[in-house]
């Protein structure tokens, strides 16, 4: 590694170069500042990620910037855009300090053996709207492509079916809240296949931006942690589906419809292959 | 119908591909009637851009004729006359209500490829511009599917010259939004615009359209600082003058109050890798990734601003922070908002403050255009842009 490119952890930030000291750098004695963001809030809630000695964490940096270029300098496009991804998740990594294999696919467990997943996003409608479309529980597989079917046995439970590797899986859950253009929670019954709870917000966002929906999940992998590490390998695992999901959600109440190049004319229709 | 395509990694084609179709009720089909070749093509080009696919439909900056439109397309009907920004944008969701089209949230459909490698936020589509950028084809072809159709084509009902209004959909919005973000004030503050490529040119135009009392371009091309001094510019060729002492010297010692890097990361004919090592070797022999960066912040005035117009796509070392904190300087820099700025540089066309085809320097077919990509890339023949006409 280059001397002049500053390594965080052996490198202390307030001696790096006098010669261009802010003059708001002297610090009180003893006072000793970091530059990073604080693990403990950016790992939140049931994290199992531990901590990265430093010369662990300079390694894994080391090598998610040699991925990165590698990653740049590769012909293939596909080779390029994943090492480079990986790298900068390696690189990400070593800039937070934590562990990597905990980390890197970033699962979160919490002490009961359960993954949590949790995304949001920021819709230009009301919250009563979004609420609404969330509540017709029916109706959720066009947003959630992986969903078969939600079936509605009554006012609070119903039975959800998903794809799955081997044929489809499929639970009953009940709504355990209910706040209109609020809140939706749920939780699997005894017996599920896959036991998982969670909830759905819809908080209103400052200004005119509409609603800001955050989904918690919580769920049992049916295999363990092994698991749900191998489902995120195949891009089977709820963090990636909520991403896309959401996004889904997003396009559908703001445009009314999803953007698409399928099917658009290119080179490789010419020569029988996919467009 | 004809279109260059991108066949790897410095390999431009031109093949037959099936005409394009009307995807959703939004996208309208648009006859291409001018099209350019601009400098961020090059990138993609060399592969510095991460996923392109063979087969990939070249070109963002393109103009032509409405020839069908979807269902729901309300703003244009067909045998309009438009020019189509090279961003796509929904017009719907926050950022494009704030204007800030190229941040659109809602026009990629790979969004999740470009959240992998952007901290999880992805910028709007591009035509023809990886599928990191949503995938679209692009306009160097005969005709172009334009989706989002109501918002993005812009109808030309006066009878300038494809050649006067073409750049609208790139170089002259991205010029001009790098001059308007430094914020000139006007016949006091004085701009340097490193880079005198085509995006420099305009964002060397635009700041004396904005009333800047100086406008300094710096290069190393004869050609492109001739140009540059055609319209009044003082310009300083950094292979044959210290570029930070000449800057000194024009201002007094002041530095130039705002600087545009319209360079970026400007990788034509090498990898990043063999980039780095040779841009060492060579450091006055042509700007590296980071050379325009450095001295932008190292000339730039006390308060001044750094505008980046330029594309930087990764990560980059030995930025001179200290010098820009020391100084109190102000970073602008994106993607060109370029829907928000066409009617009122349209305007000024119309007025006949600027007349956008100076910047043209060849014109020819889709068939010659592998080889412009080459001139163009390797600035021979006095290259600067080059406008191909799909029909010729
Ligand atoms: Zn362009
Ligand atoms: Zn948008």
């Amino acid at each position: 590694m280059n001397p002049d490119s500053t390594n965080p952890d052996t490198t202390n930030p307030d001696t790096t170069n006098p010669g261009n000291t802010s003059p708001d750098s002297p610090k009180p004695d003893g006072q000793v500042t970091s530059d990073r963001t604080p693990e403990s809030q950016a790992a939140g809630e049931g994290s199992t990620g531990a901590h990265m000695p430093p010369l662990e964490r300079s390694v894994v940096g080391s090598v998610g910037v040699a991925l990165i270029g590698a990653g740049l300098r590769s012909a293939r496009p596909l080779q390029k855009l994943v090492l480079g991804g990986v790298g900068a998740g390696l690189t990400a990594l070593a800039a937070t300090g934590r562990n990597p294999l905990a980390t890197a696919l970033k699962i979160r467990q919490n002490a009961q053996g359960e993954v949590l997943v949790s995304d949001a996003v920021t819709v230009g409608k009301p919250a009563a709207e979004l609420y609404a479309r969330w509540r017709d529980l029916a109706r959720l597989p066009d947003l959630m492509t992986h969903l078969q079917a939600v079936e509605v046995l009554d006012g609070r439970r119903s039975r959800w079916t998903v794809k799955a590797p081997a044929g489809t899986v499929s639970w009953e859950a009940e709504l355990t809240a209910d706040e209109p253009g609020q809140r939706l929670a749920w939780q699997s019954l005894p017996g599920a296949a896959v036991e998982n709870h969670g909830e759905v917000l819809f908080r209103p966002a400052p200004g005119d931006r509409g609603t800001e929906v955050i989904v918690r999940l919580t769920y049992r992998p049916p295999a363990g942690t092994a698991g749900a590490v191998v489902a995120r390998l195949a891009g089977e695992e709820p963090a990636q589906q909520l991403r896309d999901d959401l996004m889904r959600f997003k396009r559908e109440q703001e445009l009314g419809f999803a953007p698409t190049t399928q099917g658009q004319s290119s080179g490789r229709a010419a020569t029988g292959g996919p467009a | 119908m004809k279109a260059i395509v991108w066949q790897g990694t410095n390999r431009v084609g031109v093949e037959t591909v099936p005409d394009p179709t009307l995807l959703l009720p939004t996208d309208a089909i648009v006859r291409v009637t001018s099209t350019a070749i601009c400098g961020s093509d090059l990138h993609l080009l060399d592969g510095v851009i991460p996923s392109m696919e063979r087969g990939d439909i070249l070109g963002h900056e393109f103009m032509g004729e409405v020839v069908e439109i979807g269902r729901d397309v309300k703003n244009l009907k067909v045998g309009d006359r438009v020019v189509v920004p090279f961003n796509i944008a929904c017009g719907a969701c926050d950022p494009c209500r704030r204007g800030l089209f190229s941040a659109c949230d809602n026009s990629n459909p790979n969004h999740r490829m470009a959240e992998a490698l952007y901290g999880g936020v992805s910028g709007g589509g591009l035509f023809g511009y990886s599928h990191m950028y949503g995938g679209y084809a692009g306009g160097q072809a005969q005709y172009v599917r334009v989706p989002f159709a109501d918002v993005g084509p812009h109808r030309i009902e006066s009878d300038l010259r494809d050649e006067q209004v073409l750049f609208l959909t790139d170089i002259f919005p991205t010029g001009y939004q790098a001059a308007e973000q430094c914020g000139i004030v006007p016949g006091r503050d004085v701009v340097a615009v490193f880079g005198a490529g085509p995006v420099g040119q305009f964002a060397a135009r635009s700041a004396q359209l904005l009333g800047a009392a100086h406008v300094i371009v710096i290069d190393r091309v004869p050609e492109r600082l001739a140009m540059a001094a055609a319209a009044g510019c003082q310009t300083i060729n950094y292979e044959q003058d210290d570029v930070l002492v000449a800057l000194r010297e024009a201002t007094g010692g002041r530095g130039p109050d705002h600087v545009i890097d319209a360079v970026g990361m400007e990788a034509h004919g090498h990898g990043p890798g063999a980039l780095a090592d040779t841009a060492r070797q060579r450091l006055r022999l042509s700007f590296d990734r980071i050379t325009a960066l450095r001295w932008a912040l190292l000339s730039c005035a006390k308060g001044g601003t750094v505008s980046l117009p330029g594309v930087y796509g990764g990560l980059i070392d030995k930025v001179p922070m200290g010098a820009a904190f020391a100084k109190g300087l102000t970073f602008r820099m994106g993607q060109t908002h370029t829907h928000r700025h066409v009617a009122p540089l349209l305007s000024r066309i119309e007025a006949g403050e600027i007349d956008p085809s100076f910047v043209i320097t060849h014109r020819a077919t889709l068939d010659e255009a592998p080889d412009l990509y080459r001139t163009f890339r390797d600035k021979h023949d006095g290259c600067v842009k080059v406008v191909l006409n799909p029909w010729g």
